[in-house]
């Protein structure tokens, strides 16, 4: 995945798309100001004293590192590393050591608290694709897995290969400036592939070299204009 | 406290057997206060497995708090029996004989009390028996490469052998209160003697498997904490990813289980009234040991500190500033005093030797080491790698309650054996008299 800082506006409409398409649950002001909210993708802000850029915004989610430091530390085997890349939880495994919390440098887990609420009529906003998470387990952003089975599914109906664009996550497809653009790496003519050949690349605490696998575009903002 | 002439056999089973007579008041309602806390601590467990852990103060990014705290603790406190059992035991130290049945007990029911933790410190705490290698349909392993896994192996491994090791040693004591009692009394200690009828084989036997017992636990004493240190060393969390962590928490955990022997032992003797079998001598030895300990843990704190600054990583520099400065400096600057400061008294032969004093240092090392634990768990998980990230736990009243209780629990259990069973170890201490005849205790 590659996250355009410079098209960011910090919206939150990523934020908003991921709770709606993962059943994310909420928790309500008290539980929040607690730090226990649930969303699997944040938008970070850093206020800093500068003419041009007095907010800066990150929109952060699961790394989906090649190396997590989340896996390892699992004593059941929940968190596992799929074969396609991505970092995978599996919800029915998870005993809740919060072990993967703890080891996660970017801090993205979640832990269900208490049993999530769905007061009607709530429950039928649902998302049958993702499944609904009971309490005492972890959950995190899947880079959509539901709609990268989707998108595989049809291609496999269609009897054509994958092509990119066939699998479009719910923040990228909510972002109004496409900031957000996910595919496959291993294809030369996607389009990360073309964007990651930018020199404005890097990845967020990339030097702990887990191998992250979003990689962001550094906001360039011309020095002393508004 | 100086001990007289030397006591036969049989007075040195009247004297500890007399310890079994019938209760006092002040026992009645300090088991009566222990049980309730032990009882309000699984009622607030209930509740916590009924409605979540969300009934706790944790949250992201601090998911780990109080519980894994009292974990460590407990696990730290059974490291001193080990130690003065086994490998005191192994290295001949003469004062060990005294004090040794209190610290083993200690140790068994230490570990036992810390062995609830990590299943109340679970989110799905009903499939806790994941973690351990078990034939299932779905034909899975435990994950090995997690520390949390070795801590189960490492954990039952230490009771079982800790248990074993006790038992073993209760029972020509047990056969003792056994011959010395009548009726439903004489039949209970008959089966927990299990026939021990001072045979010679049985000698022979029993000195065989308590050397061989005593080789497989001490080791334990350096393993079991080191393992559980793992569950730190082994993350990448700032303050945490330190290679002084297994050094550090084994002498931690003797610093603390010291302390904790001393509680029970000083106050102990007066109570049961065994002042002709336990004196001075052994308080002494303990808290020179302690010394040992304290400066060790002075030097890891120091070690720690100068090898932030040194290493120049932003994020550890940034850690021990936020320990040292930061929303819990009181628990740091505790810390430091109470374990690392204070007991460095303990250097003076007046405090050595006073009781009192004795009574005073362990009870600020026991808050001291239950600090630097907190110390360690706590801040660093709230103030890691991305300050976007950073958070504040506040404990709340259910972690208290489980808190308090497990000491409730653990007195408890400790209360009810020290009526049940023999507070000192009778054979071993007639061995002493045997190659120490004629010297006078100081």
């Amino acid at each position: 995945m590659v996250i355009d800082l410079n098209r960011c506006t910090g919206c939150s409409g990523c934020v908003t798309a991921c709770y709606a398409e993962n059943n994310v649950p909420v928790v309500g002001p008290e539980m929040v100001a607690m730090g226990r909210e649930m969303s699997w993708l944040r938008v970070e802000r850093y206020y800093e004293e500068h003419p041009a850029e007095p907010v800066q915004f990150l929109p952060m989610l699961c790394q989906h590192c090649d190396a997590a430091p989340c896996e390892p530390v699992c004593p059941v085997f929940a968190a596992y590393h799929t074969d396609e890349g991505l970092n995978g939880q599996v919800y029915n495994r998870c005993i809740g050591t919060r072990y993967c919390a703890n080891n996660c440098p970017w801090k993205v887990r979640r832990f269900n608290w208490f049993e999530p609420d769905w007061p009607e009529p709530l429950n039928w906003q649902l998302n049958p694709d993702v499944t609904a998470r009971s309490r005492g387990v972890m959950e995190k952003c899947t880079f959509c897995v539901q709609r990268i089975r989707g998108g595989e599914r049809q291609a496999k109906i269609d009897q054509r290969p994958l092509r990119d664009g066939d699998i479009v996550p719910a923040c990228a497809q909510a972002c109004a400036s496409r900031a957000i653009v996910f595919g496959d790496l291993m294809d030369p003519n996607s389009e990360v592939s073309r964007l990651i050949e930018s020199n404005r690349r890097y990845q967020v605490l990339g030097e702990l070299n887990t191998r992250p696998a979003v990689i962001y575009l550094k906001r360039v903002v011309r020095d002393g204009e508004a | 406290m100086s001990m007289a002439t030397p006591l036969t056999y049989q007075q040195i089973d009247e004297e500890v057997i007399r310890t079994l007579a019938p209760v006092t008041g002040r026992y009645r309602i300090a088991l009566g206060i222990s049980a309730f806390l032990a009882a309000m601590m699984f009622l607030a467990w209930l509740l916590q497995v009924m409605y979540g852990m969300g009934l706790t103060g944790l949250n992201v990014p601090v998911s780990w708090g109080c519980y894994i705290v009292d974990f460590v603790f407990w696990v730290g406190i059974g490291h001193a029996g080990t130690l003065i059992s086994a490998f005191l035991y192994l290295f001949r130290v003469p004062w060990r004989t005294a004090v040794y049945r209190v610290a083993e007990t200690m140790t068994v029911f230490a570990v036992m009390t810390a062995g609830l933790f990590p299943l109340i410190h679970l989110g799905r705490a009903w499939v806790f028996y994941w973690t351990m290698p078990i034939p299932n349909r779905a034909h899975l392993y435990p994950n090995f490469k997690s520390p949390l896994v070795w801590d189960v192996l490492a954990i039952s491994t230490y009771l079982t052998i800790s248990s074993l090791f006790w038992y073993l040693g209760l029972l020509p004591d047990l056969a003792a209160v056994r011959d010395n009692s009548h009726g439903v009394k004489r039949r209970f200690y008959r089966y927990l003697a299990l026939g021990w009828h001072n045979r010679w084989e049985q000698w022979r036997h029993y000195t065989r498997a308590y050397l061989g017992f005593a080789c497989l636990a001490a080791p334990l004493v350096l393993s079991v904490h080191t393992v559980v240190s793992f569950d730190f060393s082994m993350s990448v969390v700032p303050g945490w990813h330190s290679t002084i962590f297994p050094p550090f928490f084994v002498i931690g955990a003797i610093h603390s289980g010291l302390a904790m022997v001393l509680l029970l032992v000083i106050p102990g003797h007066r109570l049961l009234k065994l002042q002709k079998l336990i004196g001075m001598r052994h308080f002494e030895g303990l808290a020179q040991l302690l010394l040992f300990t304290t400066t060790f843990m002075a030097y890891s704190y120091g070690m720690e500190l100068f090898m932030a600054w040194y290493t120049g990583d932003i994020f550890e520099r940034s850690q021990f500033l936020y320990r040292m400065t930061g929303h819990y400096a009181w628990a740091f600057w505790g810390m430091i005093l109470f374990n690392g400061v204070v007991p460095f008294a303990l250097a003076s032969r007046r405090i050595r030797t006073s009781q009192r004093w004795l009574l005073v240092i362990s009870l600020l090392i026991l808050i001291g080491m239950w600090l630097e634990r907190f110390v360690i768990v706590v801040p660093s998980l709230a103030h890691d790698f991305l300050p976007n990230a950073w958070g504040i736990y506040k404990p709340q009243p259910i972690e208290l309650v489980i808190t308090v209780g497990s000491f409730g629990f653990f007195f408890t259990l400790f209360l009810a054996c020290i009526r049940l069973l023999p507070a000192m170890a009778m054979s071993e201490m007639k061995e002493e008299d045997v190659h120490h005849r004629l010297e006078a205790a100081r």
